[in-house]
């Protein structure tokens, strides 16, 4: 073996200690990295491990039925969650109903369409979006949708479809509709970095062959393209939609906060998040504090899941066109 | 032999082809509309008197946020010296001695922490740190922000030393350096800028994180002393400000949305630049 004749097995060498050393330090460099390694997986056990333990009283008192009773009464101790999965799935689908159409189309715009350069610009922009904090989502959503909101979309979906339960009742600004507004704005650049990716790793001959059988632009990407990066652009939809499960502070801010069900889009509601973020600081008596980390471990078992749904999926479409 | 196309395929590619344009078109100009309506709106709300003094109390007009701007600088440095070393030599591990199934299972793992709700987070660091301390501090803040740093710090750490050409590990290899010496003083200093722009990245996505830090670091009107104390950080100040009645605080809110959106956009801005012309550079 090459060993053998390293410096380090023969102590006659004047320099033999040293060569021990550096190859001492040469473990430690291996260990110090490994145990960062392993430490980071500790801290991912510690975060399911103490949601699950402060949740433990909730779980005790209500059992499951915590998630399918709808009355949030801190004050008589009685705690139940449905609200606020309402309120989240709700502002989630609305979100997504309105962003990956747009999402999905301006990554076709951009993969298929727009000569390079153009794309990557506008790529770039977009992705700068992403990077933007969600309480200046928030800020606007107050400041500038609302109003916006108020003025001119909720007349004209009254006017066209006040017939449907889905739009009726007072609009007082916070409501479900504006959270929805808010959210599908902010995810809008996650669907399109992502689906814009999985589109480009679609082999060009594909698209050649279509072309070179007469079919238009339209169709090879319709009939060609999107087929085959459909996994991958799914997957970008399941990214975007954990987003906004988990988003917080834009939601807290327009959503109205009010743990009431309602059919109407335009009433107030509360989300899991928001009610986390509202109520945590405040929250006094043990029941209480737990039922929010109830809350929590029900946002981290959702996310988590649908997270982990999307990474195979973008996984699989990634790894079959390369 | 050749076939005509119809007119109403013909139709229906120009129709849809311009419709995605059109939604590209929407979604650029919403997302600037808003981005411009902040900048306009925040600049002329910012002044000198809001950068460098003190919250006034409620009812009066005036004051500033000198103790927010430091106090996310703070909490940021706290996560900085959590997060970033601990992501970092993870990254070494993944990338210079882990084996294949190990890494591919480490970086699941990371991802899924990168997709935890930060709210989620807020709540750990509270069981963890404000919880046995009993009371809110910066440390708890930083610790909250440092988990969050985890997962971005392993994969930029990952991916941009795994960018080294393999030739110059062999030729320090060659030269009798040892593994680590090799990692260490070649790899990473050849992957240095790389390394920066990806902390840089990190930073600016958690200084915006706000949901963490309203049970964590809390918030205060005056200079936090130490980093055991309650500390006011520019996120949390936004929000309170932005939902509280005060037509002077929504003002503030906005100075502040500027102060904060322009130093994200800035270091994301110059952090894709050096990623951009890196590679290009390195491999000269």
């Amino acid at each position: 073996m090459a060993t053998s004749t390293y410096p380090a097995r023969n102590p006659q060498l004047p320099l033999a200690g040293f060569y021990r050393r550096i190859r001492v330090w040469d473990q430690v460099a291996y260990l110090v990295t490994l145990a960062s390694a392993i430490l980071i997986l500790a801290v991912v056990g510690l975060i399911v491990f103490e949601l699950w333990i402060s949740s433990q009283p909730t779980m005790q008192t209500f059992g499951w039925s915590f998630l399918t009773h709808s009355r949030w009464d801190p004050n008589g101790e009685k705690f139940g969650a449905l609200p606020f999965i309402y309120g989240t799935c709700v502002t989630a689908s609305l979100a997504l109903l309105i962003a990956v159409p747009f999402g999905v189309m301006a990554s076709v715009f951009l993969a298929e369409l727009a000569p390079p350069r153009l794309s990557n610009i506008l790529t770039f922009l977009i992705e700068l979006l992403a990077a933007v904090p969600s309480v200046i989502y928030g800020l606007i959503g107050i400041f500038v949708l609302i109003p916006m909101i108020r003025s001119y979309l909720v007349p004209s979906l009254t006017s066209v479809f006040g017939f449907l339960p889905l739009f009726q009742g007072d609009f007082y600004g916070v409501s479900l509709l504006s959270a929805g507004l808010v959210l599908s704005i902010m995810v809008v650049p996650f669907i399109i970095s992502v689906s814009r990716e999985v589109l480009l790793a679609v082999p060009v001959d594909q698209r050649e062959a279509a072309l070179a059988l007469g079919t238009t632009k339209w169709e090879t990407t319709w009939q060609i393209v999107i087929p085959n990066a459909k996994v991958g652009i799914i997957g970008s939809v399941f990214l975007a939609l954990a987003r906004a499960l988990g988003e917080t502070m834009a939601v807290t801010m327009v959503i109205g906060n009010t743990p009431k069900i309602s059919a109407s889009l335009l009433a107030p509601g509360y989300s899991i998040a928001a009610v986390i973020a509202n109520e945590f600081a405040e929250a006094s008596g043990d029941l209480y504090i737990s039922s929010l980390i109830f809350l929590g471990l029900v946002l981290f078992g959702l996310t988590i899941v649908i997270n982990a749904l999307a990474r195979i999926l973008v996984l699989t479409t990634a790894r079959r066109s390369a | 032999m050749l076939m005509a196309i119809s007119p109403r395929r013909k139709f229906v590619n120009a129709l849809m082809l311009s419709l995605s344009g059109l939604c590209t078109l929407i979604v650029i100009s919403v997302l600037f509309f808003i981005l411009g309506y902040l900048l306009f709106h925040g600049a002329r709300s910012l002044n000198l008197q809001f950068l460098t003094s003190l919250p006034k109390p409620s009812g009066e007009t005036g004051g500033g946020m000198a103790n927010a701007i430091v106090g996310s600088f703070k909490v940021l440095l706290v996560a900085t010296s959590i997060g970033v070393p601990l992501g970092f030599l993870a990254g070494v591990y993944l990338a210079e001695y882990s084996g294949k199934t190990f890494a591919f299972l480490f970086r699941y793992v990371v991802d899924l922490l990168n997709g935890v709700p930060s709210i989620v987070i807020g709540i750990i660091a509270y069981a963890v740190v404000v919880r046995p301390m009993k009371h809110y501090s910066a440390l708890a803040g930083g610790v909250a922000l440092g988990i969050m740093m985890i997962p971005i710090a392993v994969r930029t750490t990952e991916e941009f030393l795994r960018s080294v050409p393999n030739s110059l590990r062999e030729g320090s290899l060659a030269l009798g350096a040892t593994k680590a010496k090799t990692i260490f003083a070649v790899v990473v200093p050849a992957a240095i800028s790389g390394l920066i722009s990806g902390l840089m990245l990190n930073l600016a996505r958690v200084a915006g994180e706000t949901a963490p830090l309203l049970f964590t670091a809390l918030g205060n009107m005056f200079w936090s002393r130490g980093w055991m104390q309650p500390i006011a950080t520019l996120p949390v100040m936004i929000y309170n400000y932005a939902i509280s009645p005060e037509e002077d605080l929504h003002q503030q809110a906005w100075a502040a949305g500027f102060v904060l959106l322009a130093l994200v956009l800035a270091v994301n801005v110059t952090a894709k630049m050096i990623i951009m012309r890196g590679p290009a550079a390195s491999r000269r």
